[in-house]
């Protein structure tokens, strides 16, 4: 397949962005979309040219370290897919394609399409956790949990952070990742103890980084590569008020 | 140099606590005057920065990825294993510690082994305190599923992602600390070397990944948590960025490296499809459950596999190993796949797979029943491999999945440099010649939980409180030297060949050569290819961009070099290793019907390597520590 790609180039945050083009004519169709990016960076060094830097890791869609947004959709076309796990085939010979980093401002540019999402460390970090200290916990089969609870929590806790939902929210919120983890404790009797202190930490830490609050546009939940719901914005936004009247 | 593993006197039930009664402790006022590094942020650097926090120590938790919870444990799909008996199938301590030293081939120690099935229990509950949303019965209460290896139903799960839910539980007790105050985190940082002054780790050398700078990090105690080292086969299915440094830095320090040709071959991957391949994907043992391996048993039988009528079909692990059937061990699984693609049985386009098939669960147990059980994966498979596993069989083939070998470590998970602790994948402790699965997490979460914290104040309570050389101290001086050395030697070079290439080549060698299956010649002639290539890496690799900038070629090049020096002492180990135990198959030493042949007489021992310089070829010294036996009967293994 021959692919034309267009990428964004920065070299720090405070740099002028701009953008790159390149053919590659040797893709093939059961590349991942990041092997084809290890190709055309290939290509960049032999030519001496230096090569276009993205975050990956596992590459098996788990990590959360890819976070492309491709022809200006966060993780490209294919639904409940990391751009990992996106395969050429997808495409058709002769396709052009752009990529960006996913835009905002509380993910500012480190180089290229390489972001710093420390602002999601710092949300987890104000609040989404159980305050349990390790050593001594009782018998784990002592708090049963009804199965339906227990299998939602985990739906919502399936969250990679990889940042796709503030790439697509046109007020870049990160509000589906935050109430994500909210929604996942809260449906644990273990979490249910904090519930409403975190949502205010979490909430406030949310704001405090730059990220937008939630219009229901609802771009989040269709690109997220796990498919969480959306339902969790609306949890954590009912909770949030709650806490207020608390 | 005479090696002490420290195992505690006393039978082997109450080895751990009458050591944790004997162990010194540390006063909680002081305790917030020792600082312990902590490199790596997976389950068992995680789970001991949070633990260690909650005691009161300083912790600064080190990581290459951007966040902490990007670890590789993330990645961990089944399970983890635990003797809770709840399904009331016969399980017990006893049965744990002994499925896990037999299916380790009887190469690892007792007495950790014991421990470790002893702290699983404590696991589950801390993990449940959590809120780690393990699967669970109707009843309320946690399902248990079955794994190789075993023949009772101990492994708890969180769907095919139980990785990734430890660890978000690690991670988010560690944030917590970092709220507290109890831990200061560095994320996108590099650990290049460990500083040693008077004989002790004192310290580290970081490179901060996104500025370039190099970074001196002083502390009382330094704790690696840094992995495994399957990427020196290049294709793999560990994240891109694992990689050995750390370890291997230390190792170059004086930390010796023990049982290196220790290497898992996971038996059910998703097979390479071509040359741009940069990763394998592992799909979970647990699908051995109900999925059924066979391969046709007529050679280049061309039809599609659902043309392919049951008595044409070769169900080799059924027919071979009744008792254990498709649940044998990973190293069993994963040679014999070889073996009937050696015998030209494989099927796929490369004729390097075998199918695993679960037509008859989903006629046996409904569409819904297996997809709820293994959705995710089959979907993942789907995405990768453009097939629908629902209406036709799996392909898959064994690749390179876990290193049991590691540091050195005693049973306190100390090195045998003196403040230098090992935990997790990075150390070689309680795996043997073969992991079985889902002991990854237990061993990962028990090193991080519970045996650091109590082992690491029995070291500090006989340091001086508050002692400091500062940063400018001549050690820190020469670390940081040798650290920025090595990148501005990488930059220099400007030759004609990629990183990538020569990883890329070099994984090949050690695959070829030390792989599901090793012989002499091949190892002797490995030795010699890989020490051509790495004299060519250091004159002709092309490493682009800048030092003082984010640059993931340069991260990788330091690596590669790393995994240059390491495959050389692989093939020696497995070389010296003239028996074939676990993963580790010599083919001189197998049976007519290709079943490792031990011999206890000779090697029941850890070899663990002392670096001595490169020079053309790497220069180790072997040491040994004798592995006794005082609890089991050593026995061939089988699972027939």
């Amino acid at each position: 397949m021959t692919i034309h790609l267009k990428y964004w180039k920065q070299d720090g945050p405070d740099a002028q962005g701009y953008f790159e083009e390149k053919t590659l004519d040797t893709v093939n169709e059961h590349m991942s979309f990041l092997e084809m990016l290890d190709v055309l960076n290939e290509e960049l060094q032999l030519e001496g040219k230096d090569p276009v830097e993205f975050d990956y890791d596992c590459r098996e869609g788990i990590c959360g370290s890819c976070n492309l947004v491709i022809n200006g959709q966060a993780h490209g076309p294919n639904a409940k897919t990391a751009c990992c796990q996106l395969h050429m085939r997808t495409y058709n010979d002769g396709d052009h394609i752009t990529i960006e980093p996913p835009r905002a401002a509380a993910f500012p540019v480190i180089k290229d399409l390489v972001v710093d999402r420390s602002g999601f460390d710092r949300i987890i970090e104000a609040g989404g956790y159980v305050s349990v200290k390790t050593g001594s916990a009782q018998e784990a089969n002592s708090t049963p949990i009804e199965k339906h609870s227990s299998d939602m929590a985990f739906d919502y806790a399936t969250c990679i952070g990889c940042g796709a939902c503030v790439a697509a929210c046109p007020n870049a919120s990160a509000s589906l990742f935050t109430g994500a983890k909210i929604a996942h404790l809260n449906k644990m009797p273990q979490g249910e103890v904090e519930r409403y202190d975190r949502v205010v930490a979490m909430v406030d830490q949310m704001k405090e980084e730059g990220f937008g609050d939630c219009s229901n546009y609802g771009e989040c939940e269709a690109v997220c590569p796990q498919g969480i719901s959306i339902s969790a914005i609306a949890e954590m936004r009912r909770d949030y008020v709650k806490a207020m009247f608390s | 140099m005479k090696l002490d593993g420290k195992i505690p006197e006393g039978p082997l039930e109450q080895k751990w606590s009458l050591h944790k009664k004997n162990m010194k402790l540390v006063a909680p006022n002081n305790r917030r005057k020792y600082e312990v590094i902590i490199v790596g942020t997976g389950l068992a650097g995680g789970a001991a920065a949070a633990s260690l926090a909650e005691m009161g120590y300083k912790v600064k938790s080190f990581c290459i990825q951007d966040s902490a919870r990007r670890a590789h444990s993330i990645a961990a799909q089944g399970g983890i294993n635990a003797a809770k008996n709840y399904p009331n199938d016969g399980d017990s301590v006893w049965r744990l510690f002994y499925d896990t030293i037999k299916g380790g081939d009887y190469r690892s120690r007792e007495a950790n082994v014991y421990r470790l099935a002893e702290v699983a229990n404590n696991i589950i509950d801390q993990a449940v305190a959590q809120g780690v949303p393990f699967a669970r019965e109707y009843s309320g209460l946690l399902a248990n599923r079955s794994f190789g290896g075993a023949q009772v139903s101990r492994t708890f799960y969180a769907r095919g992602q139980t990785g990734q839910q430890l660890l978000l539980g690690a991670y988010q007790a560690m944030m917590r600390q970092v709220q507290e105050g109890g831990v200061e985190y560095f994320p996108r940082h590099e650990m290049l070397e460990v500083v040693i002054i008077d004989g002790k780790a004192r310290g580290i050398i970081t490179r901060d990944l996104v500025s370039g700078e190099i970074v001196r990090h002083e502390a009382d105690a330094v704790v690696l948590a840094t992995g495994g080292y399957g990427n020196v086969f290049y294709l793999s299915t560990n994240a891109k960025n694992s990689n050995v440094t750390a370890a291997w830095r230390a190792h170059k320090k004086g930390a010796l490296f023990a049982n290196p040709c220790y290497v898992q071959v996971h038996p059910t991957c998703i097979p390479v499809s071509g040359d741009y391949q940069s990763k394998l994907t592992l799909m979970s043992e647990s699908l051995r459950n109900d999925g059924r391996v066979w391969v046709p048993r007529k050679k280049g039988d061309d039809r599609h596999p659902n043309d392919i009528p049951d008595e044409e079909r070769y169900y080799y692990l059924e027919e071979r190993y009744p008792s254990f059937g498709n649940l044998v061990p990973r190293d069993v699984a994963s040679r014999n796949a070889k073996l009937v693609c050696d015998e030209g049985l494989g099927v796929g386009e490369t004729g390097l797979a075998v199918y695993l098939d679960f037509r008859d669960a989903i006629k046996r147990d409904g569409l819904d029943t297996i997809s709820a059980k293994y959705g995710n994966l089959f979907d993942m498979y789907h995405n990768i491999a453009g097939e629908n596993p629902y209406k036709q069989p799996m392909k898959i083939y064994p690749a390179v999945h876990y290193t049991m070998g590691g540091l050195w470590v005693d049973y306190n998970l100390m090195t045998n440099v003196p403040g230098l602790f090992a935990t997790g994948e990075a150390n070689f402790s309680d795996h043997g010649a073969n992991r079985l699965g889902a002991s990854a997490l237990m061993q990962g979460l028990s090193d991080g939980y519970f045996v650091l914290p109590a082992t690491i104040g029995n070291y500090l309570a006989d340091e001086e409180i508050g002692k400091r050389y500062g940063t400018d101290h001549a050690e820190f001086e020469k670390a940081a030297g040798e650290a920025q050395a090595q990148i501005d030697k990488l930059l220099s070079i400007k030759g004609k060949r990629t990183i990538v290439d020569f990883h890329r080549t070099l994984g090949k060698i050690v695959w070829d050569n030390i792989g599901i299956a090793r012989n002499a010649e091949d190892l002797k002639k490995a030795i010699k290819e890989i020490q051509e290539l790495r004299e060519e890496f250091w004159t002709n690799v092309y490493v682009p961009g800048e030092k003082n900038n984010y640059n993931k070629y340069l991260e990788f090049a330091g690596r590669v070099a790393d995994f240059f020096e390491l495959a050389e002492l692989m093939a020696k180990d497995a070389l010296d290793r003239e028996e074939s135990c676990g993963c580790h198959l010599r083919e001189e030493y197998q049976s007519e019907e290709g079943e490792a042949i031990r011999n206890d007489e000779d090697f029941s021992y850890v070899a663990a390597w002392e670096y001595q310089g490169v020079n053309g070829e790497l220069k180790e010294q072997l040491h040994k520590e004798n592995l006794e036996f005082e609890f089991v009967e050593l026995k061939q293994r089988s699972y027939k």
